[in-house]
């Protein structure tokens, strides 16, 4: 039904193209759905925002004093508290913002004061909003209540809610908070530094060497996609910690703190700029260096001016993925860290340690700052990337040479130690009876259900949001994805859908889960009830990981023709038929590579759903962390090499079951 | 069709009337207790009451006390049974706990009783500050045993002790407050700053340093003795030292929400939580009961715990915590180096 209103008639009467069923039942769906991610994002997003705008204050002027003589009579004048400060002093300005817990006392307004004295005080609320406390009581009303000397010593003033920048402002006056920034900063850049240099080498031998085993080397580097990343964290105590196994290679440098951290994150980034590197080294075009040869460049200068040149937007790529990933995790710093705080952890420690919501909003909103600009500035790049192979060019073969395949050998040897070591220490020490005193093999860390953390309850919770996840991941993201790509017209509405499936990707999934806590848990939100449930892990996690399945479903989708739209048209068939008999099955291997990503990702996140897990939900990451939290550290192993075997089954289940659904759907793709 | 129908209204029926015939109120209870612990708890008090069912709502004492300061205007649970009494004062200080005087309150020992009357929480039992000392890393490293908090600033021990973060452990709170209120301010904070030259790193929880310690990873911990004598009880090398100048304890203990559609049951609970038979269930974990007389000796815990334990004011430990925690922060948590 394309328009047909452009003609070389006389402008007649503006023609618009008639919406048929099948239109608004896509802009329809369409429109549900970026319901789905307004409500699932933009609307926690507001609410921590306007969180980290909310202060308590104490205002001195609400309250109204009384002093007697000896005698104990009351002259009748009145002081309200904002003049007695002004007269003593006693509080600076920064100390009447206080956090919702704030107190303050009030005995320092009056110089001359004795807890012994005769002397009595009277005490008032000027307003209905405002509280004190005597001794832990709390006081709403506006009548006065009188005071002996002892008793009012005890008296407290208490905040208010209040709007302004005030959290701000104590947050960047604050050292120990804000030293994080410089931190996260830190550890991000050293980290992504490292992870890109190694992929980068790793990447270049599995696709311009010809040296053996390629397919081992691929698939011990994707390892660590399927464990949580504080896991890494777990082995290299076992490995570097005071009772260490190889703690003599750190020279008595600790491993609690930055070392830690930016080994465990090369770790666990390094799949990421693995597969990131590896695509854009995979395709290149062999008549450049045919040129180069010809020209006589070494080959050094030929790495230099065709290899680097042409895998720089993957590079790019990769460090902006590794910074973000590395300066949103919270798993990883909250196991190693020591004392060397972060931002994620931050966040964490204000929320749970401390019950300050309203600093871990604050926190919150630092983090998304550097989380947004990375991922700005990938974006940016990714849409500059050009086609680098033309229909004229011929693919690059490697051609073998002994040494440097050797050498490559040697390197990617090490790479694959250094992340299959750090799995085996891992079950190792989850087999060990009680490291390093009783070292003979046992099942006992394996009793989850004496520990904390939910036992192997929560294995099973885990496992259901996965399968959940995948489930209703898939179909959401899939159908999204269809209906932005393949619906005609409607272009504002295509553009605002396309913006939102972005943003995802720049949350940090702390702030996602602590946004979530602030939006759900209003008891006048009618959405309350799901929270504390299975089903807000689902939409977290379905949410937080939108963008990458999001993505892919459009790549997929853009292989297909628009014509199909117009044939089932021009065959009356209803879209939704279309849509259910032909793209699903075509873009099958994407719907499945999309439903494995949200399932393996389901398994091993812990910095979204760590705020909003019940008793009931709890889960199997969340248990490594409260179990390495409480010290049980050998069962927290256990549990991270339980995900890791379940993700290594699903992912084993998943080739297979594509293999045999592709034999039967795909057959078409061979002639 | 229809017998998949029938066999639903026959469950149907089947559950109303049970809960008819022995849950005529439900009550939902928040706690911090261990969950190991909470079958055993609500079995006791159903074998007098089976009229009352418990819904349990279990986490750690952070997050139950962040759930209910957030629940504030449109409180979920009808009473806390478990929970820190610095919690409490919280809870009670924004008013939402409704006073109330169980029956043979006047039996318990009034340390663990709110001072007001009717007091607005009753306490259960006491977990009390306590060293984990592993003799052999200690051994190894030629340390000698401490015999009390001063001894640990000794240089000796640099980089050997371990403690919880008080900004989020309640364990690492006590200590600091129990420090501040023995050796008054300004020498609790000079005695801070020399043990936090020897300490390694601050754990998030306040079981964590005696675990560690236990697993010689460092061979001090600043915990708790309940943890040291089950790590002890596991066959770690540890002995449990009560340092001389005293330690710092808190309570686990029970109130009613202000504004409960339950009060009848939930002062009948609250009655059942202060009788001796609840107090000798809480004595299987806990070595210091709200009830005197009761405590047996529990295994592995040292001995002159009861004797070391502080004069807790708990409501200079509440009114101070926000001011306390600040000043920690700035003095220890700015330092970002790791040792």
């Amino acid at each position: 039904m394309t328009d047909t209103t452009q003609s070389v008639m006389p402008a007649g009467p503006l023609v618009k193209g008639k919406l048929s069923r099948d239109d608004i039942i896509m802009r329809g769906s369409m429109i549900i759905i970026a319901l789905y991610l307004v409500v699932s994002l933009v609307f926690p997003l507001y609410a921590m925002l306007s969180k980290s705008f909310s202060t308590y204050r104490v205002e001195l002027s609400q309250f109204e004093f009384q002093v007697s003589d000896e005698a104990g009579t009351f002259d009748g004048s009145i002081l309200t508290g904002a003049d007695l400060n002004a007269r003593t002093a006693t509080f600076a300005e920064a100390d009447l913002s206080t956090g919702a817990d704030g107190r303050l006392p009030v005995t320092g307004f009056f110089p001359d004061f004795s807890f012994r004295s005769p002397v009595m005080y009277q005490i008032r609320n000027t307003s209905s909003t405002g509280r004190f406390l005597i001794g832990s009581n709390l006081q709403t009303g506006t009548e006065w209540v009188t005071l002996d000397s002892n008793t009012f010593r005890r008296v407290q003033l208490r905040p208010v809610k209040a709007q302004g920048l005030d959290n701000f402002v104590s947050y960047f006056s604050t050292p120990a908070l804000f030293n994080s920034i410089k931190n996260s900063l830190w550890i991000a850049v050293l980290s992504t530094v490292v992870t890109v240099s190694l992929a980068f080498w790793f990447a270049y031998a599995l696709n311009r060497s010809c040296m053996k085993y390629k397919g081992v080397f691929r698939l011990i580097a994707m390892a660590p996609i399927l464990v949580p990343s504080l896991l890494p964290g777990i082995a290299l105590v076992y490995l570097f910690g005071n009772q260490g196994m190889i703690k003599e290679l750190l020279f008595g440098a600790s491993i609690y703190g930055p070392i830690g951290i930016v080994i465990g994150s090369v770790f666990f980034t390094f799949p990421h700029a693995f597969i990131i590197i590896s695509t854009a080294l995979a395709i290149s075009d062999a008549r450049l260096y045919e040129a180069a040869a010809s020209l006589r460049s070494t080959p050094w200068r030929t790495f230099w001016t065709v290899t680097v040149p042409g895998a720089r937007y993957g590079l790019i790529s990769a460090a902006f993925v590794v910074f973000n990933l590395v300066i949103t995790d919270f798993g990883l710093p909250k196991v190693i860290g020591g004392q060397f705080n972060v931002l994620a952890v931050d966040i964490y420690k204000q929320v749970i340690g401390q019950q300050n919501f309203e600093m871990g909003a604050v926190v919150s909103v630092v983090l998304v700052i550097p989380a947004i600009l990375a991922f700005a500035i990938d974006r940016m790049v990714q849409s500059k990337q050009v086609a680098l192979l033309s229909a004229r060019s011929v693919p690059y073969e490697p051609l073998p040479n002994k040494k440097m395949d050797r050498i490559f050998f040697a390197y990617c040897t090490l790479i694959g130690l250094f992340i299959a070591g750090l799995l085996a220490v891992c079950q190792f020490a989850a087999l060990i009876k009680f490291w390093p005193y009783d070292l003979s093999f046992s099942l006992n860390n394996y009793q989850f259900d004496k520990m904390d953390g939910g036992g192997w309850g929560s294995y099973v919770n885990s496992i259901k949001l996965a399968l959940m996840t995948a489930v209703a991941g898939t179909a959401v993201v899939f159908f999204g994805a269809y209906l932005v790509e393949k619906s005609k017209g409607f272009r504002t509405g295509r553009a605002i859908f396309q913006m939102f499936a972005m943003l995802p990707m720049a949350i940090p999934g702390m702030v996602l889960g602590l946004a979530y806590i602030f939006f759900f848990n209003n008891p006048a939100n009618p959405l309350n009830a799901i929270y504390g449930t299975m089903a807000i892990l689902v939409v977290c996690t379905v949410t937080h990981f939108y963008t990458v399945s999001h993505l892919t479903a459009v790549t997929a989708l853009k292989q297909m023709d628009r014509e199909f739209e117009s044939v089932a048209a021009s065959l009356k068939q209803p879209t939704m038929k279309l849509f259910a008999r032909v793209t699903v099955p075509v873009c099958l291997p994407a719907v499945l590579d999309i439903s494995i990503y949200l399932f393996v990702n389901a398994m091993t996140t812990v910095s979204a759903v760590v705020f909003l897990y019940s008793p009931k939900t709890t889960l199997a990451s969340i248990a490594v962390l409260n179990m390495d939290d409480a010290g049980d550290i050998a069962p927290a192993a256990a549990m991270g090499m339980m995900i890791f075997y379940t993700n290594a089954l699903a992912r084993i289940i998943h080739l297979l079951a594509s293999r045999g659904i592709l034999r039967r759907t795909q057959a078409w793709r061979s002639r | 069709m229809t017998q998949k129908a029938s066999f639903l209204t026959a469950l149907a029926f089947t559950m109303t009337a049970a809960s008819a015939a022995f849950a005529e109120t439900e009550l939902t209870v928040y706690t911090a207790v261990e969950a190991e612990d909470l079958a055993r708890y609500a079995e006791t008090f159903n074998q007098s009451h089976p009229d009352i069912k418990i819904n349990w709502v279990r986490d750690s004492t952070g997050i139950i006390t962040a759930k209910l300061l957030a629940e504030r205007d449109n409180p979920q649970a009808d009473v806390v049974w478990g929970l820190a009494a610095t919690s409490l004062l919280l809870l009670k200080s924004e008013g939402m706990l409704e006073p109330y005087a169980p029956a043979g309150v006047d039996q318990l020992d009034p340390k663990f009783v709110d001072g007001d009357n009717p007091p607005s929480w009753v306490g259960m039992d006491a977990w009390v500050a306590s060293v984990c000392y592993n003799t052999v890393e200690a051994e190894k490293q030629g340390l000698t045993p401490p015999a009390s908090w001063k001894d640990l600033t000794d240089p000796q021990y640099a980089g050997h002790v371990i403690m919880p973060n008080p900004n989020s452990s309640g364990t690492g709170f006590l200590d600091v407050s129990s420090w501040l209120q023995m050796f008054g301010e300004k020498k609790g904070w000079k005695f801070m700053d020399a043990l936090h030259e020897n300490i390694a790193r601050y754990t998030h929880s306040g079981s964590k340093p005696c675990k560690l310690a236990a697993a010689g990873e460092i061979p001090i911990g600043i915990s708790f003795a309940f943890r040291g004598a089950k790590s002890k009880a596991a066959g770690a090398p540890l002995e449990i030292i009560v340092p001389s100048e005293g330690v710092g304890w808190d309570m686990e203990a029970t109130a009613i929400v202000a504004g409960t559609a339950n009060l009848e049951a939930a002062q009948t609970l609250v009655d059942f939580t202060v009788t001796k038979e609840a107090n000798e269930m809480y004595n299987t974990g806990y070595a210091v009961v709200a009830y005197p007389g009761v405590a047996k000796p529990v295994e592995h815990f040292p001995e002159g715990l009861l004797d070391a334990m502080i004069d807790n004011d708990f409501e200079f430990a509440a009114n101070n915590r926000a001011a306390i925690l600040k000043e920690w922060q700035a003095r220890y948590d700015g330092k970002s180096e790791a040792k």
